[in-house]
């Protein structure tokens, strides 16, 4: 056993789990740890705003599928990256968040920049471990990174007091340990499956609901073999989108809120749905009561908890929904199952499919969202990642940016967190250097965390901010025109700031694209840009995300384009 | 519906927190918990009771398995199980006949007189809490001063 200080140890455990990069500030509690950057091989990429960072180490993780790593100080960067946690744990996504905390024999005595991030942060980790003495730091390392990429994956905060990193120990680094009240995953049962494909054969309507669960465990191919087996239409939540390929035959887009017309209404029509890896939030399935009524549903998650939380299901399949899905691939080829091309359902999905291809209205004018974000989809190669902001361009990306590589898709969707896209689109970067990364923003959003435009440009990380920038806040003002006489208060954002002005001021290339033509050269330019660059998009202020179902009302019952 | 869950857990500082802090931010309800330390001290034993319809205590069970620190979560069988509380009253008299009426009220619930005073006594009763609240109803005409309940501590019967 090595004798070294915590600190020292925190990054030996780092780098034996392969991390390669942090994103962090540092602060009068964590600079032990920082000290160890000196001294070691990790990369350290400086953030303006700890939240920042948390984004930055979920889009890595989201991307990578491997915990991403952010640092913070104590009491005020700690309480910073609370949002970036709430994120990661409402989109399940891995994360490993290290604060710095006083000295242990000042806890509990308010000292300065001391906050109780462990109690604070409870409700919003999958686990934290705040180590007592500088020998207990590689086993919280270990079990902090299985635990949060194991399972459902999450994040997971490590609070250590700055003491604890000063302190030297022998140091022990297991491989082998135990958790005994951690059970990540279940063995699917084989007659459940079975039984599911029985009810799937034997219904007229059946269809898929791919949700986030499908894209985090990679489950794509095993989710397009079933669907083209069994000629099932294929719909996702929100977090699903892209876990199929959205140009494919069988595909009819995300359901819910603002969802596929086509998506909506033939889960409206389904009598039998193949729900995978979801949790039937509100925001996808609308009322509770409505989606039940007519449907028998199988429900597929790796996580006990959410079988019957949001919705009564009539089979339950418990387990990585990957291994659930070979399974039913499995007894499919077995029984040589395959169903007609032809069933009335299966045409009645593409006459409908057909119809809102052709019949969906959308803005008339040049700039309107959806000619936007085509015309991005036209020009981004389809392995480049996408990430989204918050609100109406949000809507519109999921309702007009097709993805077709699976995968390939990331959005704040459970927390809904304003200023998760460009910082979130940072780490999916530094992830997959080797694509393009596009941050689908609005100006309200983007507004967040627009400092992080100096990490993108120091340190050397040329991802794209494409803001439809209506100067509003869309989607509350949409409420506001919906739902409240169009009484329109706190939305304006005064034109303020200039875009192209703020992104050169980081040294960023700022384009402003006023025509389908200058859109299409700033597309270009920014592919071909060696510098993040911000690409700015006047849109009319005006113009609605639809169709809209209003909440609390049932999917069938949607709000059309007039 | 009433329910028991025994809930054993790792004996590690933050636990309590973490479990009440569950049934908080899940909107369950906590009717009453008491917390020991088992026969092997890396572990102690909660034991809450709590109310909701079946679906919800399905999952405040599967809430609380899913948490790490929790080794072993089950819900207990009222029929099969060995539950008590232990409740102190402090009730007040009003003259010597009270007294005499409240020993045979103690007598019948199987408690114990403590500390008995000419215008109160202490009673220490062990039952179920139902039989404590019968009692306490029983009680109240001749004055309930406080009430101290520890929670009800359970196990399943051997061979149940």
């Amino acid at each position: 056993m090595e004798t070294m200080t915590g600190a020292k140890a925190l990054m030996t455990a780092m780098e034996k789990e392969g991390v390669k990069q942090v994103f962090g500030l540092p602060g009068g509690a964590n600079l032990p740890m920082y000290d160890e950057f000196a001294r070691c091989d990790i990369r350290h990429i400086l953030v303006r705003h700890e939240q920042s960072a948390a984004h930055m180490a979920d889009g890595f993780g989201r991307v990578s599928r491997k915990p991403g790593v952010c640092f913070a100080t104590s009491g005020p960067g700690a309480t910073n990256i609370l949002t970036g946690l709430a994120t990661a744990q409402a989109d399940s996504a891995p994360m490993i968040a290290v604060t710095g905390q006083v000295p242990v024999a000042m806890i509990g005595k308010d000292a300065f920049q001391e906050s109780d991030i462990i109690g604070m942060a409870n409700p919003v980790v999958k686990y934290s471990f705040q180590p007592r003495l500088p020998g207990e730091v590689p086993e919280a390392v270990r079990k902090g990174f299985y635990i949060a990429e194991t399972g459902r994956p999450g994040p997971v905060l490590l609070d250590i007091p700055k003491d604890v990193q000063q302190n030297e120990a022998p140091m022990d680094f297991p491989d082998e340990f135990k958790i005994q009240g951690y059970h990540p995953w279940n063995d699917p049962d084989v007659a459940s499956v079975q039984k599911a494909v029985d009810m799937l054969v034997n219904s007229e309507r059946p269809i898929i609901l791919a949700g986030g669960g499908t894209i985090i465990s990679s489950a794509f191919s095993e989710l397009q073999s079933v669907a083209e087996t069994l000629m099932l239409p294929v719909v996702t939540t929100f977090k699903g989108k892209g876990a199929f390929p959205e140009n494919h035959p069988l595909s009819l887009g995300p359901i819910g809120m603002h969802g596929h017309a086509e998506a909506n209404k033939m889960m409206a029509e389904s009598d039998c749905v193949l729900a995978i890896g979801t949790r039937f939030s509100d925001r996808s399935v609308g009322t509770f009561e409505a989606f039940e009524k007519r449907l028998k549903i199988i429900h597929m998650d790796v996580d006990p908890a959410e079988i019957g939380k949001n919705q009564t299901t009539n089979i339950a399949v418990v387990g990585d929904v990957r291994a659930s899905l070979r399974i039913m691939v499995k007894l499919l080829l077995q029984k040589s199952l395959k169903k007609s091309e032809d069933s009335v359902w299966i045409k009645h999905v593409r006459e409908t499919k057909e119809y809102w291809k052709e019949n969906l209205k959308i803005h008339p004018g040049e700039m309107g969202a959806a000619k936007i974000l085509r015309k991005l989809r036209e020009l981004l190669p389809k392995e480049s990642v996408v990430t989204t902001e918050v609100g109406q361009h949000q809507m519109w990306a999921s309702l007009f940016y097709d993805v077709i590589q699976p995968g390939t898709f990331f959005s704040s969707t459970g927390l809904g967190t304003m200023g998760w896209g460009f910082p979130a689109s940072i780490g999916a970067k530094v992830a997959r250097p080797d694509v393009p990364v596009v941050d689908i923003a609005g100006d309200g959003s983007f507004s967040m965390t627009e400092n992080s435009l100096a990490t993108a440009v120091l340190e050397d990380i040329p991802v794209i901010v494409f803001v439809l920038n209506n100067s509003t806040l869309g989607m509350v003002a949409q409420w506001q025109r919906t739902f409240y006489d169009r009484r329109m208060i706190g939305v304006d954002q005064g034109g303020c700031p200039d875009y192209v002005k703020l992104a050169e001021s980081y040294g960023a290339q700022g384009i402003r694209a006023q025509s389908m033509d200058e859109l299409d050269k700033a597309i270009k330019s920014a592919l071909s840009s060696d510098v993040a660059t911000v690409i700015d998009i006047p849109i009319d202020p005006e113009e609605d995300v639809l169709p809209f179902v209003a909440p609390g009302t049932s999917l069938s019952d949607m709000i059309l384009p007039s | 519906m009433w329910a028991i869950l025994s809930i054993l857990v790792e004996n590690k500082p933050g636990i309590l927190f973490k479990v009440t802090h569950l049934f908080r931010s899940r909107n369950f309800n906590i009717d009453s918990i008491s917390v020991g330390v088992t026969e092997d001290e890396n572990y102690s034993r909660m034991t809450i009771t709590t109310y909701g319809d079946d679906k919800q205590i399905i999952q405040i069970v599967k809430q609380l398995d899913k948490m790490i620190d929790t080794v072993e979560v089950k819900q207990l069988d009222e029929h099969k199980t060995l539950f008590r509380e232990l409740c102190i009253f402090n009730i007040k008299l009003s003259s010597a006949n009270d007294s005499m009426e409240v020993n045979k009220l103690v007598n019948a619930y199987g408690g114990k007189v403590h500390d008995v005073k000419k215008d109160s006594l202490m009673v220490e009763l062990t039952a179920t809490p139902a039989q404590i609240k019968a009692f306490e109803e029983l009680a109240k005409p001749f004055g309930i001063i406080d009430v101290a309940r520890t929670g009800v501590a359970a196990l399943q019967r051997s061979g149940a």
